[in-house]
């Protein structure tokens, strides 16, 4: 390759255009800056991109992914422990990772959820009420730089951002009906009301009121009504559609960036968005002390620099993570010595399902559905909602019913006794599709010191450039919690009195599997921390080294919570957003000294 | 198997190749979809003749059974391409052929769509959301714009 071409300086330059990219390409451009936006996806919009009736393909979008990172040209690698050979993820499985403009915030669902005030401060919370011992030597979590009452204003501003549709469970300090009542106080209710529950959801509601649990709507980003956001852009509502996660959304009822944010900055022209351009490296000056732009490969392959003052690191957490270290920025982590902050506490998600299975007199049609709306939760064994004093674990699971939808490739219910093929499978695929509702649990997983993220030593994209590799497997602590959280699941599915339940779990001796898709919530790797010995970043997403760069994402997590990260990880670029404006742009240098 | 995915390009298929691996960590073999079934089915029909002295085609539908169940549980032993993989492959693609929208060649007149009562591409049921626990009426629409 010669050498890049050089390109006009701009004042601040953003490394992927999905969720966080989009609040901060706001941000600077309100505030007068030049901004240039790299996304190494293609463009995309509602229309022509999420148009009906072709986006209701569940082969072209549900299991081919079209709207997904191409593995062909750039994956990860994975190996369950730091003494094994890492092999490439080929196939999609366990995670699905975005690509284009919008980023992952196209094919999610919408759960937009907030962490509980004590995930702030986990580490500390469980020291307190329990003891200094309980939680494990080897589990390296801690306490988040930022708390709860700090980010809620962001959190509540993101919400009307995305029109939510949800019912408070407590408004300013008061517990409300229907709603969660473990959530943190609010300061203000959801923007659009709940949807009506789909029928799963409804018998779900009632056999979790016989147990003395208060289920609740999932907080959606999936518009009820028609709704105008604080950006005065436009939300339409939803109609079940049965086709959320995995495709875009034709209604423009789905939150994305496409539905809430980027309008407004279509015709802004200090704003120029690049797509196709794959960044391989954030350059630093001669000092280490500064960055001073990134490098990309265009669409033709031509390698280009983009000098700029402002370096925002917004693509997905594990891109976060894979640049900072192809870059040379902070120490990697070295999980023999625990030194090292870049690629530490690599965390993901702990999830089981119960399928219960009806007769053919109750219609559960699940096609119905959304990818939040119309679902029902109980929150009362997540977080440290109950004690856990004689449970041998830390953290839980939200517990959350009725289906994103009906796609019978991916989402057929089966009881395990099916044949997997034949004249009594297709007996068994009639009997069951209309009359079977799922139940799941989502738990959180700590941290680990021997759980990270590193650059391969042998697999390369196909720029030539190192791969990221995972080194992930189950501890204890989640196998219980998961046993746990799911003896609930499977207590409220019995009294939801289908003929028969089903669970599937991972179980102590079942590896970390990367063929069955579980969530897509991979956090750490870049996080966040009140010391540059033990975090990659400040309380305001600030890279302790480079005080001109700032990281956006799930990659922030300390740990891993039980909720869908993307309430968070918006509240925290809102929270550094606001700093920036009133802080760094007109004092640019460390905001935490 | 002429469209790109057939090709193998949805799959990252760069070496050095590790089928030793755990299952677990997933497709680890170099071969794309259609290599899977031109080698796969050469495999099968050798297989055939040398266990039932014809190719796999013309067995009768239950030996036919029998070869496809003993691929799957890998008790065949292919020389390129083992069984159980071609098997899988197999399925995934058939399963996915059954149900997935005409549009793609398979469930021809939306024949599966009506067999389970999936209303396929209909993907609107504003009408129903105060109906939950209803039979749902409405039979499958295709992307193509078809009803059945």
């Amino acid at each position: 390759m010669t050498t890049p071409r050089r390109l006009k300086p701009v004042d601040a330059v953003i490394i992927g255009y999905g969720w966080t990219g989009a609040i901060l390409a706001k941000t600077l451009t309100d505030a007068g800056l030049h901004v240039v936006a790299l996304e190494r996806g293609p463009a995309r919009d509602t229309s022509p991109d999420f148009e009906y009736p072709r986006i209701a393909d569940e082969l072209r979008h549900g299991i081919r992914g079209e709207l997904w990172q191409p593995l062909a040209a750039e994956t990860v690698t994975v190996r369950h422990s730091v003494n094994d050979t890492a092999v490439p993820y080929r196939k999609y499985g366990s995670f699905v990772l975005g690509n284009g403009v919008g980023g992952a915030g196209v094919h999610w669902n919408g759960m937009l959820w907030r962490a509980s005030p004590e995930d702030f401060r986990f580490r500390s919370h469980i020291e307190e009420r329990y003891d200094k011992h309980f939680i494990p030597s080897e589990m390296t979590i801690q306490d988040y730089p930022v708390s709860f009452e700090e980010l809620e204003p962001h959190f509540d501003h993101f919400e009307k951002v995305c029109g939510v549709s949800g019912t408070a469970g407590n408004l300013r300090g008061t517990i409300r009906p229907h709603g969660n009542p473990f959530e943190g106080p609010r300061s203000d209710d959801y923007p659009t009301p709940p949807l009506p529950a789909i029928y799963a959801a409804q018998l779900f509601e009632k056999a979790s009121a016989q147990l003395g649990y208060r289920s609740f709507p999932v907080p959606a980003a999936n518009s009820s009504v028609a709704f105008t956001n604080p950006y005065g852009v436009r939300l339409g509502p939803c109609n079940l559609c049965g086709y959320c996660e995995r495709f875009g959304c034709f209604l423009y009822s789905k939150a994305s960036p496409q539905t809430t944010i980027l309008p407004i900055l279509a015709n802004r022209s200090s704003l120029s968005v690049r797509t196709g351009a794959y960044v391989t490296r954030i350059q630093q000056d001669a000092s280490k002390k500064r960055a001073t732009g990134v490098l990309y490969i265009d669409e033709n392959g031509q390698e280009l620099e983009q000098p700029a003052d402002l370096v925002i690191l917004s693509a997905f957490q594990m891109h976060n993570v894979r640049l900072l270290l192809l870059s040379g920025i902070g120490a990697p982590y070295d999980p023999s010595s625990g030194q090292g902050v870049v690629g530490k506490n690599y965390a993901y998600q702990m999830v089981a399902a119960t399928s219960a299975f009806f007769g053919e007199d109750v219609h559960i049609n699940p096609f119905i559905g959304a990818g939040a709306a119309g679902m029902r939760a109980i929150d009362e064994f997540n977080s440290d909602h109950y004690d856990h004093s004689k449970l041998g674990f830390v953290g839980g699971a939200v517990i959350m019913a009725g289906a994103t939808g009906g796609r019978p490739i991916e989402q057929m219910l089966l009881p395990p006794d099916t044949s997997r093929w034949g004249r009594s499978w297709k007996e068994a695929v009639r009997k069951h599709y209309r009359h079977s509702a799922p139940v799941t649990v989502q738990g959180s997983v700590m941290s680990y010191r021997d759980r990270y993220l590193s650059l391969d030593p042998t697999y390369k994209d196909k720029h030539g450039v190192p791969l990221l590799r995972i080194t992930f497997d189950w501890h204890d602590n989640e196998y219980r919690m998961a046993a746990y959280a799911a003896s609930k699941m499977e207590e409220i599915v019995r009294e939801m009195h289908p003929q028969s339940q089903a669970t599937l779990m991972f179980k102590p001796g079942n590896h970390y599997d990367t063929r069955i898709y579980q969530s897509t919530h991979t956090t750490g790797g870049a996080i966040m921390g009140s010391s540059p010995s033990s975090s990659v970043i400040n309380r305001y997403s600030q890279s302790w080294d480079l005080p001109n760069l700032f990281v956006y994402g799930a990659s922030a997590f300390p740990q891993n919570v039980g909720y869908n990260p993307t309430g968070l990880l918006a509240g925290l670029a809102y929270f550094s957003a606001e700093k920036l404006k009133s802080t760094y742009l007109r004092s640019p240098g460390p905001l935490v000294s | 198997m002429e469209l790109p995915y057939g090709h193998g390009a949805f799959f990252y298929l760069q070496g050095p190749f590790h089928p030793e691996s755990p299952a677990t960590l997933g497709y680890q073999l170099r071969y794309t979809p259609r290599e899977i079934y031109r080698l796969g089915i050469e495999d099968a029909n050798a297989a055939s003749r040398e266990n039932h002295g014809r190719e796999f085609a013309r067995l009768d539908p239950s030996s036919q059974e029998q070869f496809l169940a003993s691929m799957e549980e890998g008790a065949l032993k292919f020389p390129t391409i083992p069984a159980a993989l071609l098997f899988a492959q197999l399925l995934e693609n058939t399963r996915e052929g059954y149900f997935s929208d005409p549009i793609h060649g398979g469930n021809r007149n939306m024949v599966a769509w009506n067999w389970i009562g999936f209303p396929g591409a209909r993907a609107d049921f504003t009408d129903w959301i105060d109906q939950a626990g209803t039979e749902y009426p409405y039979g499958p629409v295709s992307i193509g714009g078809t009803k059945a």
